[in-house]
């Protein structure tokens, strides 16, 4: 296992670098003054652009530009906002409030998802099973930004049932509504693959075993085909967690929380380009690391894989 | 035996297949059409239901694209098309959806923004698929170092989620945006899952009796790839590349609803939603219509998709 843990952690070195040289590549090696697409319409005193070419080594060869970048990630030293704020700090701030939005989507998703998806696949075949299929594609085909909006208008503002938007209060109760949003799309697919997972798991030999010994049917389906049906349906939610951080961008948004995607979405509106790029970086990270804590985990929960 | 010609579709499978089964299903087969494995599917196929709807939405989709002045005689690309005098008026004749807040006619809107994601969609997909396929089929097919490079290379991308990846680089390109610009940055972060997909169905028909029998009959490495291993491999990759088609629109919208996808000079309904949230208080519809059609056209593709998934699938099938 240790030996598994290494390998993995030593094939994360080049995808980090090369993300991150990716990224850096296809910000800044743009046609044009990178500094001035990143102001975007609004321009920028001579003195700003200066400042910004000397702080970003823009006189120097591109692969200079890029270690100094590096290094920059290396000693957590992210640069700071326009208004002279460290973005490690803002960063500090804010991630609590995304971590607590992404896990309550996760617990919407992973309750709902499992839950309808179970029942789906015992009933493989049945009305509620075609009714959960299609329905799970269309809750794939509404787009984040228009189901957030929807909700907030009817569910937040015309019923009033619970705050239409975050701001400063950030409680379970005013999270509630934008963590189903954020989660809509992943329970969509945690539905359908626990469904496809425990469908195909009722017809394992083991199954048929367990039935014939007598056992009763509820728990063969709990001990014997959720337990395996939930390997890859636990995988799916562990990456889904990193991808739930990146992808809160529009949800924290539309619903005004004050986040690390709502930062990303506000620095983007306000063509905030070099921290556009900090906070990118720094998602990105996170999203490699769940990823390979994913891996570590399936590699616990599945003995086959540390042997492959 | 039976002489192989005698089911020309089937030479693919040929080696595969056991004697004493196939001389079973030729028994009862005799007099009807050979099944392959895309016509078993499509026999599935035009029996349900979900195909045909999908199909229709499809074609119709499709051709408000191609010809949108057959479904509206407005022109909202005409310099007269909005007049602010009718702001937000509901419905009238001739006005079936009303009017946006610029009192440009949402209709018309609607109808021609159809094409800008479809463009953008179709267009992401063949770029998707033609790297994808490329560096999944050179990486499963040779294997090696080769393999090693291009696995390290496609875990790269895979790394950066895709929409993050798209939303930094437009909003980089700001000066820059265009339809073609989004086809480029969606098309150069969408084709690792291709990519994966495709290494997969090359390494498991590679050691296929079919292919040690095409290398035993001289043909190239490379013809050989071409000829009987990815027409094969095909299945898969057609079904994600129809489900990607969806996603890709999907992160058009969502590009142009930040204000960094297409340029405003394009009818777009990431854009036209954008706009019409400001007013969603009081007139709601105005945003309801482009976001309907938007999720119909995604919901056509992602159930076209999966129902021939489902189709080529034989244990996924309803018994």
């Amino acid at each position: 296992m240790a030996w598994y843990i290494g390998r993995r952690l030593l094939q994360m070195i080049p995808v980090f670098i090369g993300a991150t040289l990716l990224i850096y590549a296809m910000v800044f090696l743009v046609p044009g003054d990178p500094i001035l697409a990143l102001a975007g319409d609004k321009g920028m005193s001579d003195a700003l652009h200066d400042q910004l070419v000397a702080q970003y080594h823009l006189d120097d060869p591109f692969l200079v530009q890029y270690l100094h970048y590096l290094q920059g990630i290396l000693t957590l030293d992210f640069g700071t906002t326009y208004s002279g704020r460290d973005v490690g700090d803002v960063m500090r701030d804010v991630f609590p409030v995304t971590f607590q939005l992404a896990v309550m989507a996760l617990i919407f998703e992973g309750v709902f998802g499992i839950g309808f998806g179970l029942i789906a696949g015992l009933r493989k075949g049945k009305i509620f099973d075609s009714t959960m299929l299609v329905a799970s594609l269309v809750v794939i085909a509404i787009p984040t930004f228009v189901l957030g909006f929807v909700l907030q208008y009817v569910v937040g503002v015309k019923w009033g049932l619970l705050p239409p938007t975050v701001g400063s209060d950030v409680s379970v109760k005013t999270l509630l509504m934008p963590a189903i949003v954020l989660g809509s799309v992943s329970f969509a697919y945690v539905l359908r693959l626990t469904r496809t997972s425990v469908a195909e798991n009722l017809s394992a030999d083991y199954v048929r075993t367990a039935t014939a010994k007598g056992l009763a049917r509820g728990r063969v389906v709990r001990v014997h085909v959720l337990r395996n049906s939930l390997i890859p349906v636990i995988t799916f939610l562990g990456a889904d967690l990193g991808a739930l951080m990146a992808g809160a961008i529009v949800t924290e948004g539309i619903f005004n929380i004050n986040g690390v995607g709502g930062t990303l979405y506000h620095a983007i509106l306000t063509s905030q380009g070099p921290t556009v790029v900090s906070i990118t970086t720094i998602l990105v990270i996170v999203y490699i690391f769940a990823n390979l804590a994913v891996d570590l985990l399936y590699a616990v929960l599945d003995p086959r894989i540390r042997y492959a | 035996m039976r002489e192989p010609t005698t089911r020309p579709d089937q030479h693919h499978f040929f080696a595969d297949l056991d004697e004493t089964p196939l001389l079973g299903v030729d028994a009862v087969d005799e007099h009807a059409a050979p099944a392959s494995m895309w016509q078993d599917a499509w026999r599935n196929l035009r029996r349900r239901v979900l195909f045909w709807i999908s199909a229709v939405l499809i074609v119709l989709v499709l051709a408000v694209a191609i010809v949108p002045s057959l479904f509206t005689s407005i022109d909202p690309n005409a310099n007269d098309a909005c007049d602010l005098s009718h702001s937000l008026e509901g419905p009238s004749a001739g006005h079936l959806m009303g009017y946006t807040f610029q009192g440009c006619d949402v209709y018309a809107r609607v109808v021609y923004g159809a094409r800008p994601s479809i463009t953008v969609g179709v267009l992401t997909t063949i770029i998707v698929v033609l790297i994808g396929v490329a560096v999944g089929a050179l990486a499963g097919f040779y294997g090696g170092w080769f393999d090693s490079l291009l696995s390290r290379v496609t875990d790269i991308f895979f790394a950066i989620p895709f929409v993050l990846a798209a939303i930094v680089v437009m909003s980089s390109l700001k000066a820059h945006r265009g339809v073609i610009t989004v086809i480029i940055v969606l098309g150069v972060f969408g084709w690792p899952q291709v990519a994966r997909i495709t290494r997969g169905a090359v390494l498991g028909l590679k050691n296929s009796d079919f292919v040690t029998a095409s290398t035993a009959l001289g043909t190239t490495r490379m013809t050989t790839l071409r000829r009987h291993i990815l027409p094969n491999a095909a299945a898969p990759i057609i079904v994600y590349a129809t489900v990607a088609l969806g996603t890709f629109i999907v992160a058009e919208a969502t590009l142009s609803f930040l204000g960094i996808g297409l340029p405003p000079s394009v009818i777009s309904w990431g854009a036209d939603i954008s706009q019409a949230q400001r007013n969603i208080r009081t007139d709601p519809m105005v945003l309801f219509w482009p976001a309907a059609a938007l999720a119909i056209t995604v919901l056509s593709f992602i159930m076209m998709g999966d129902v021939v998934r489902d189709a080529l699938d034989p244990k996924a099938r309803k018994r």
